[in-house]
């Protein structure tokens, strides 16, 4: 089954309109196997409806979409015995317990939990202990292992899933990428989409989407390299009145808040921002910090949103 | 197969693991025919009746006495003519005269047989038709229990009349009318909210995905109700008949095969109701406004179909639950076989694939 093709996904030219809205405006990619693809982008930028596409529930309105070389629309039985899916809500039984959620997709997909349990060991060991436990009982990051170790129980080749760290604590954000990297070492092909760019460093090739579109796809460290300029981190004790003064100042090029640090770019890579202190001092402000940073994928993102 | 065993398991857990869902399933359909019932039968207690007694033997004595002494009767009336029955009855205010023929006594012991003539006021065709039927079975244990058991091998034959409205409409309405309704919204409600779950709670997607083909993961829904709605139509069957005391003059298995076949009617409906519903709320709006009032209002079962407006009269000829009304009542009361009832089954069967195909059609394999 298509083990030794290259390009386990491959969308060219994809659009998908719904009614008014185009969601998806023409977007090429493709994934090889044993590849780890994160899909990076805010609310609404497409994601789920790519992953929709991808997993044959949706037709596309335009281009073409292949996964494992066999096409989405007319071949769809056949792609979707060798899918793990996991849909952005957790797609599992609530009234039903830990284990039984486990067997009956097990049950569905033709498989056992024995037949395939080295695959989901790691992850589901971790709840086993809570197996008689109802699905509604279990916690954010319980669950969304559930959800992982159900899609994939039935040993997919290609796995996609949809914001699977959403709303999900930042420990077990973490524990999962890194059963992701180790799913990917077992040669399964993974495509991940989140709105978290810290996510992205993680994966071995991003897109980074925007209002349908891609941005930029490569690996995280090329775009980061891609960044090509200098990036500064300030601070001062009155943050918001910060931004308002150096977005008035017009050697200044950008300015995003990075939790308590602004980051900004400045027109000139040669200033050396000594005249800008001096400037946020006559405004009054104190406490002031600056330093040069690494750009980081989120900084990429905001500047080629502009 | 096992795929298919798995999802049935689902199913039956979803059930079982859902207060609610069990509360309708079970509660419900008792708690209506009881109402149903006894709203509709109202208990008789205290009924005043008339006896005219042409005989006036110590027989047709005993078996007056048998009949007020069992609680049932009030004895206010003793009459002396045919006329009289006629006036006592327009009084309004005994529901029953018991007529014995003239020399009953003596006709017992020579030819073995007299006949007692019960009349009862049908204006209200549930209350005269119950108490006619008490009135029967006293009589009938009198004779079993004080004359056969004596030797006396002789046969009084109780011969009931309606006045008024001999036709009895509307008389055990209830049991086949409830027991549509309840089938009807037990097979076809709650499969369609169930199938609306899933794609409410997005499992539906993962099914979707799953290699599982829509035919089974439909199947697989309905099986759990099927069981269940047919458990629940034996239950309605049996309290009616020993609650109620409904008799069951046909054939019990082709009065269950036909019940089956409106299951089976009422859950492809629910299917077809699920193509079109994206949420359980729309589900339940569709069951209740498109299924529940017209069963109720316009298959005969509150309001007698001959007298609706033609529009009305049109409409009810598309009404599932119209025929199968029709099918019990025959089987239950008339005790009917399929050559008097035929035409009704063909038509439910016609609605079943109609329904089936409509679903399989609108099913989506996708989300859109």
């Amino acid at each position: 089954m298509g083990n030794t093709l290259e390009n386990m996904v491959e969308v060219k030219g994809l659009k998908k309109s719904y009614e008014q809205i185009e969601a998806v405006k023409g977007v090429s990619f493709s994934v090889s196997k044993g590849e780890l693809f994160g899909l990076i982008g805010p609310d609404g930028a497409g994601k789920t409806s790519i992953f929709r596409i991808l997993t044959t529930l949706m037709f596309p309105t335009e281009g073409i979409v292949r996964m494992m070389d066999l096409n989405v629309i007319k071949d769809y039985k056949t792609i979707r015995n060798h899918l793990g899916y996991m849909p952005q809500r957790f797609s599992l039984y609530q009234d039903l317990s830990v284990e039984e959620n486990l067997e009956f997709f097990a049950r569905i997909f033709g498989t056992t939990i024995d037949e395939n349990y080295d695959l989901i060991k790691d992850i589901y060991a971790q709840i086993e202990p809570f197996k008689t436990r109802k699905a509604r009982k279990l916690s954010g990051g319980m669950k969304q292992k559930l959800a992982l170790s159900c899609a994939l129980i039935h040993s997919p080749e290609i796995l996609i899933l949809d914001e699977p760290t959403t709303g999900v604590d930042a420990v077990s954000r973490k524990e999962f990428w890194e059963m992701l990297i180790r799913l990917k070492e077992k040669g399964i092909t993974i495509l991940v989409s989140t709105p978290y760019m810290d996510e992205a460093n993680l994966c071995d090739r991003v897109a980074l989407i925007q209002n349908g579109k891609i941005m930029s796809i490569d690996t995280p460290e090329k775009i980061i390299g891609n960044f090509g300029r200098k990036l500064w981190a300030v601070k001062s004790d009155n943050v918001y009145q910060l931004i308002q003064d150096l977005r008035s100042v017009n050697t200044i090029d950008s300015v995003f808040p990075f939790g308590e640090y602004l980051h900004i770019t400045v027109k000139s890579d040669d200033d050396n921002l000594t005249d800008l202190i001096t400037i946020l001092r006559g405004n009054g402000h104190s406490g002031i910090e600056i330093q040069e940073i690494e750009a980081n994928i989120e900084d990429c993102f905001m500047e080629l949103m502009q | 197969m096992k795929r298919f065993i798995g999802f049935v398991k689902k199913e039956f857990h979803h059930i079982f693991r859902d207060p609610r869902t069990m509360l309708i399933l079970f509660g419900m359909p008792i708690a209506q025919i009881l109402i149903f019932g006894y709203v509709v039968s109202n208990e008789i207690n205290d009924v005043k009746i008339g006896v005219y007694d042409k005989s006036k033997d110590n027989i047709t004595k005993e078996i007056t006495n048998k009949i007020t002494a069992s609680g049932f009767f009030i004895l206010s009336d003793n009459l002396n003519s045919d006329k009289e029955i006629e006036d006592a009855f327009k009084k309004g205010i005994i529901r029953e005269v018991i007529v014995f023929e003239q020399n009953f006594a003596k006709k017992l012991e020579r030819e073995g047989s007299a006949s007692i003539q019960i009349i009862a006021d049908a204006s209200d065709a549930n209350t005269a038709n119950i108490v006619a039927n008490y009135t029967e079975s006293i009589i009938n244990n009198y004779m079993r229990e004080e004359l056969w058991a004596e030797g006396l091998p002789y046969q009084i034959n109780p011969e009931v009349r309606m006045l008024y409205n001999d036709e009895l409409k509307g008389v055990y309405m209830f049991v086949p009318g409830t027991m549509a309704l309840i089938l009807m919204l037990v097979s076809a409600m709650m499969t369609s909210i169930s199938i609306a779950r899933e794609k409410e709670m997005g499992t539906m997607e993962v099914l979707l995905v799953s290699p599982l083909k829509p035919l089974p993961i439909v199947i697989g829904k309905v099986i759990p109700y099927m069981v269940l709605s047919f458990i629940n139509a034996i239950v309605i069957i049996a309290l009616s008949y020993f609650v109620f005391k409904m008799p069951i003059q046909g054939n019990f298995i082709f009065l269950l095969a036909e019940t089956l076949l409106f299951i089976f009617m009422a859950l492809s409906l629910g299917i077809l109701i699920s193509t079109a519903s994206n949420s359980q709320m729309v589900a339940m709006f569709i069951s209740m406004f498109a299924l529940m009032l017209p069963t109720m209002l316009l298959s005969g079962f509150i309001f007698p179909i001959e007298n609706m407006p033609k529009l009305l009269q049109w409409i009810s000829a598309v009404m599932p639950a119209k025929y199968f009304i029709t099918i019990v009542k025959n089987i239950m009361i008339k005790g009917s076989g399929i050559e008097i009832i035929w035409k009704e089954t063909v038509i439910i069967v016609g609605m079943t694939l109609f329904f089936l195909m409509m679903s399989v059609k609108k099913f989506k394999v996708r989300l859109e």
